[in-house]
């Protein structure tokens, strides 16, 4: 008789239960074991033309590194996934890998994707914890020195590969730490902090410099750097710009953007109070405004403070939220309510200026607008009020000023991020690449550290054959 | 690790100044200009001014006023010990031009603030009135240095027990009675920077006033900063910190600034429990 190969489904992987998680920060999924992720990489067909690597912004050879899991070469496995991606513990966590590399899967079209993200995090993870974090050889110093302006994932990205061709690399991060959005964005309790300074502190073993404190363009300009004898800057200073709702009552005291927010809990350590000294309002009603990642991070943020309700109020439906489903999914198993086609008008306070009540208009969608996306449309006469003692405003975040404004030689495009090119992220002053949300607006982590990539290859070219 | 290279108390304590190493901010400071410094790892960031700088030395002055948590840990603080970090300069500088007459008004400690402003007006040939006020004559600081960096400098105290008995809003309306002032520079806490516009108002004389806002990262990134001037928002950390006081909403920035008062207090009380237990 014929053997029947059971199908194996897609492993789910074991996570803090909702009631319990929603109180604390710590991560929320716990990893597979490695059965699991031996189990869970046998589902593998190990395509010839795999459609998942494309769906990867930097083409990892993902049949490749799961090969290795399944027949238990964690080690090799490992040293696959690092050819092309310097941060595999981050973007297993963090990638939208439904509509990129799990979107991309074979399996996916009829069935279940292959789990890529988290079969890339099991070998990170297991990597670090089993201490085998190895250096690889360094290459004889050119002599040549790059500086690195922001220290989120695209600058991390170029400072690793431009020190592994053997260049001296300085990165100048504005805020006290190095890691961008992965450290004063993303919460603990999707990304812990622990991981993202065990990547940092392997990037310093590999002889990468940190200035941390250092806003460029206030206290050094680009100019400057070339005449402190650095040869090429990359420029990775993301979209910190926090956009506003510019209705009445928006700086009542309980009135955050999400940067504010997230900052204060996620680098600052609010959420330790009193033991850090960084306050934050603990809301016990709170809104949040808008309905992508960021959104989806502050709601949870503020359920875990302790808060009674929360509410995403957000003007378009469900189906426009762009928040990854998994955060979405997330977040309503934590309590927080949906308040869909409903747009925030006006935010009032008591006599000391704090926030006690937000007053919101239903909205319909009418006729799809530039995006592609059914406008919403206000009903007319449909007002209505909430308590509330806190909001976290989150519709998106633009091009900060703060450099570019300063280096008129960087041409900027109408909405003020830096123009690049598409391969190399070569600008328009000599000598300078940029990459990452500065370039692009809001994108993902994995996108900003392609953006590095490429600009790291050019820029090593510029180093030793010119512009 | 700034390093702190000198320490001395004014003002009976109130208020304490510091010399601390900071050699790249100290290079491209200029009037006007803040840090944002965090003292230890479990700290806050606060922006304070630089008070003055050496380029030379590599150093930057702050005075600080002691007012909570943050401030009295610094002046728990010696020489040799150090800061954990310091970053600048941010904000704009003050835009400093010849105008012709300038009444540059201070409270508390708002003079240090103010005192680079008032040196560099005069060093572009400016005639700079100084008025310097405080409660009372203990808790006045920087009398000689005003008096130098300014064309004329009085004092003034509110119980008459230093200089003339009563507000520098009251000096600074007999010299725009008598005379033409082509621009006033108001510095201190808020209600008495509300209070110099008020008087500058009806002369429709050009009045600059430093928004002591709440900040985080002073890079114009979370908004933690805002203010209304003219109706709309600004953030004070790179829109500002001066703005036109007469534009300026100082009942928002007041409330704003009480924001966090009780969780203040209660890291307040945390400090001095520890502080007393040791
Ligand atoms: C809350 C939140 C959640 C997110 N969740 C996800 C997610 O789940 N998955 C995903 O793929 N993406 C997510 N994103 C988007 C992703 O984080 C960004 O696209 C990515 O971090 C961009 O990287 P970057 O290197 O271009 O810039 P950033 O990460 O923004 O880093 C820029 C760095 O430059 C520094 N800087 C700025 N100006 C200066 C200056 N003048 N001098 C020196 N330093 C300066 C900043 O302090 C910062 O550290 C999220 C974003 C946010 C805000
Ligand atoms: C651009 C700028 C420059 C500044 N320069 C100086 C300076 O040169 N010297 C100086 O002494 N102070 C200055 N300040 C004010 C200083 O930042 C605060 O006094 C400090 O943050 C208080 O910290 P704390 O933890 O000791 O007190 P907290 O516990 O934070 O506050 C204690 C009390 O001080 C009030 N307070 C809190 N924050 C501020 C603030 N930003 N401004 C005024 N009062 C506040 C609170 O309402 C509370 O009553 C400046 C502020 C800004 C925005
Ligand atoms: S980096 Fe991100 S998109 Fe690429 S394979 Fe890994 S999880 Fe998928
Ligand atoms: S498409 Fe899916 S099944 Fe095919 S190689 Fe990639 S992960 Fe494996
Ligand atoms: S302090 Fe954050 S924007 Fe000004």
């Amino acid at each position: 008789m014929a053997e029947v190969k059971e199908k194996v489904p897609r492993q789910k992987m074991p996570e803090q239960d909702p009631g319990v998680r929603k109180r604390n920060f710590k991560e929320v999924p716990l990893g597979y074991p490695a059965e699991t992720a031996i189990l869970e990489a046998g589902r593998c067909l190990q395509c010839k033309t795999p459609g998942c690597s494309k769906g990867c912004p930097v083409g990892i050879d993902i049949p490749g590194f799961i090969k290795e899991i399944a027949s238990k070469n964690f080690e090799a496995g490992i040293a696959k996934l690092k050819e092309q991606n310097a941060l595999p513990a981050v973007c297993g966590r963090v990638c939208p890998q439904e509509s990129q590399c799990e979107g991309g899967c074979i399996l996916g079209k009829k069935g279940e994707s292959v789990a890529i993200g988290r079969l890339e995090r099991f070998l990170a993870d297991w990597e670090r914890n089993e201490g085998k974090v190895k250096l690889p050889n360094i290459p004889a110093p050119t002599g040549k020195r790059v500086a690195v302006v922001g220290s989120g994932p695209s600058g991390l990205t170029v400072a690793g590969d431009l020190c592994l061709k053997g260049h001296d690399v300085t990165v100048f991060e504005a805020f006290h730490k190095p890691g961008g959005v992965l450290l004063y964005g993303i919460p603990e309790f999707r990304l812990p902090k622990d991981i993202l300074f065990a990547e940092i502190n392997y990037l310093e073993r590999l002889g990468v410099k940190f200035e941390v404190n250092s806003v460029v363009g206030k206290v050094v300009s680009l100019e400057e750097l070339f005449a402190e004898g650095y040869q090429a800057i990359y420029v990775a200073v993301g979209a910190g710009l926090p956009y506003f709702l510019g209705v009445p009552g928006e700086n009542l005291i309980g009135v955050y953007s999400a940067n504010e927010y997230l900052t204060r809990s996620n680098l600052m350590k609010a959420y330790l109070f009193p033991e850090y000294d960084t306050p934050l309002v603990r809301g016990k009603n709170v809104i949040v405004v808008g309905a992508g990642n960021v959104a989806m991070d502050s709601a949870r943020t503020a359920m875990r403070m302790g808060a009674d309700t929360v509410k995403i109020v957000y003007r378009r439906s469900r189906e426009e939220m762009p928040a990854r489903a998994e955060e979405i999914h997330h977040a309503e198993e934590e309590g927080i309510e949906l308040f869909l086609l409903t747009n925030p008008v006006r935010f009032m306070g008591d006599a000391d200026g704090r926030l006690t009540t937000v007053e919101c208009q239903k909205m319909e969608l009418g006729e799809p607008d530039a995006s592609g996306r059914r406008r919403p449309v206000p009903i007319e006469g449909a007002f209505f009020t909430m308590p509330t003692d806190l909001a976290v405003i989150s519709v998106g975040a633009g091009a900060n000023p703060l450099l570019t404004s300063t280096t008129p030689a960087l041409s900027l495009n109408k909405r003020g991020y830096i123009v690049a090119q598409a391969e190399t992220g070569k600008t328009t002053m000599k000598g300078v690449w940029a990459g990452g949300d500065i370039v692009t607006g809001m994108a993902t982590v994995i996108q900003a550290m392609g953006a590095g990539k490429q600009a790291a290859a050019s820029m090593h070219a510029y180093l030793t054959m010119g512009w | 690790m700034y390093k702190i290279l000198s320490k001395r108390e004014l003002a009976q304590g109130t208020v304490v100044e510091n010399v601390i190493s900071a050699p790249r901010i100290a290079k491209k400071a200029k009037p006007g200009q803040f840090v944002i410094l965090r003292v230890n790892e479990t700290g806050e960031r606060i922006p304070l001014t630089m008070a003055d700088t050496d380029p030379d030395k590599g150093t930057i002055t702050l005075i600080y006023q002691v007012v909570g948590k943050t401030t009295a840990l610094m002046k728990s603080l010696g020489v040799g010990d150090g800061y954990q970090d310091i970053a600048g300069p941010l904000g704009k500088p003050t835009h400093i031009e010849k105008v012709g007459t300038v009444v540059c008004i201070g409270g508390g400690t708002g003079i240090a603030v103010l005192h680079p402003i008032t040196r560099a007006l005069k060093e572009a040939g400016n005639k700079v009135y100084a008025l310097c006020g405080a409660r009372t004559k203990d808790l006045l600081i920087m009398e000689d240095a005003m008096a130098a960096a300014s064309t004329e400098c009085t004092l003034c105290t509110d119980d008459g027990s230093c200089g003339y008995h009563g507000f520098g809003t009251d000096l600074l309306k007999q010299i725009l009675d008598r005379e033409k002032v082509d621009l006033v520079v108001g510095i201190g806490p808020v209600p008495m920077m509300k209070f110099v516009c008020a008087v500058t108002k009806p002369y429709n004389v050009k009045t600059l006033v430093s928004l002591n806002a709440i900040m985080v990262d002073g890079t114009g990134m979370c908004g933690c900063c805002r203010a209304t001037v003219g109706g709309k928002t600004q953030f004070a950390c790179v829109d500002g910190p001066e703005f036109d006081g007469h534009q300026v909403d100082f009942d928002e920035l007041a409330k704003r600034l009480r924001g966090y008062s009780d969780m203040e207090r209660q890291s307040m009380e945390l400090f001095e429990h520890k502080c007393s237990c040791k």
